[in-house]
């Protein structure tokens, strides 16, 4: 099943649901018709929060780059005994 | 004995392609070949070097390295000029013997010491992909500044809403593939770019193939010049919106 199609079925699981809301009048009419605008909040809200958090703990490595220059050392190192040109370029 | 004897001769059978597309690589082929090398003992593999024409002498480079090292390890399979990331797969593809293939960076930001692991990975699990994550604990990226974390981590976010792709790093490019893997889904890609890592990725999720994820780190060394403009992003949404409709 194509990806676009799963998405649509939800999103029209979810509008029956939404009417059938305001046919059987569990809730309030006014409250029920404003339920979409609260699920794309609160969609974007946790988006947002997702991204925000996501850069909090994005994992670094200073390290790394360290590491990186010893190796590019032993690299040139071994290279250059073996004929291999080196220079920067 | 008998379960000892047929991994060693697995380990024996395999055989790991690493394709390496350059483009003005002249110091970093060189350091590649050697980390490769150093991490890579007791495996066999080759390294095919694609080379887009690269006006800095990156292939003589390669030449001495096929002195140093030997031609069988080290396929030099050039192209006359720059004709895309996607191609350069399929080039390399083409004359690649071993039944994995490796590709990578060949700017040093896909560092070879974690080859093992992904080897290791595929071993443990019989993986089709291996794909390499730099956003899980254990991996992770130096040289962005915020404003880059910025947009990859809000890129991320809206590709896994959308495509709900079932891996965390949809645009790296640090994978391993089974070669019959390889062969299938890029057959099937259209995208150009950093969207053609994701849409290879996306692809190969929904055909149902097997994808695990180790974690790697990425040391951004082209400082400054990897800039994401406006256009990038762009681009980025359009290939998100083409993947959501047509994978």
């Amino acid at each position: 099943m194509k990806h676009i199609v799963k998405i649509t079925a939800l999103l029209v699981a979810l509008s029956a649901f939404w009417i059938s809301l305001l046919q059987t009048s569990v809730l309030p009419e006014t409250q029920t018709w404003l339920l979409p605008l609260y699920f794309i909040v609160s969609l974007g809200c946790y988006g947002l929060l997702m991204v925000g958090v996501g850069l909090m703990l994005f994992p670094t490595c200073p390290h790394e780059a360290i590491l990186l220059q010893e190796d590019i050392a032993e690299a040139k190192g071994f290279l250059k005994g073996k004929g291999v040109d080196v220079g920067s370029d | 004995m008998v379960l000892i004897r047929n991994s060693m001769e697995e380990k024996e059978e395999n055989k790991y392609s690493i394709i390496v597309p350059t483009y003005n690589e002249r110091l970093n082929i060189a350091l590649i070949v050697y980390l490769i090398f150093k991490h890579l003992q007791n495996v066999n593999f080759e390294i095919i070097v694609v080379d887009d024409g690269s006006p800095d002498g990156t292939q003589e480079i390669v030449k001495q390295l096929q002195q140093a090292y030997g031609e069988a390890c080290i396929l030099l399979r050039p192209r006359p000029k720059k004709l895309g990331l996607g191609t350069a797969y399929m080039h390399g593809l083409k004359h690649a013997t071993g039944n994995f293939v490796v590709i990578m960076d060949a700017d040093l930001s896909h560092h070879p010491k974690y080859l093992p692991s992904f080897i290791k990975k595929q071993r443990e699990t019989g993986a089709s992909i291996v794909t390499g994550t730099r956003y899980v604990k254990g991996g992770g990226v130096h040289g962005w500044n915020l404003m880059r974390k910025l947009t990859s981590r809000g890129a991320n976010v809206l590709a896994q809403t959308l495509l709900w792709p079932g891996v965390s790093d949809l645009t790296g490019s640090f994978r391993l593939y089974k070669k019959s893997v390889l062969e299938d889904v890029i057959s099937s890609c259209v995208s150009k770019g950093y969207v053609f890592q994701m849409e290879m990725i996306v692809r190969a999720s929904r055909k149902g193939y097997h994808i695990e994820e180790v974690p790697i780190t990425f040391v951004d060394r082209v400082y400054g010049s990897s800039k994401l403009g406006g256009s990038e992003i762009v681009e980025y949404l359009k290939g998100l919106v083409y993947l959501l409709v047509t994978t």
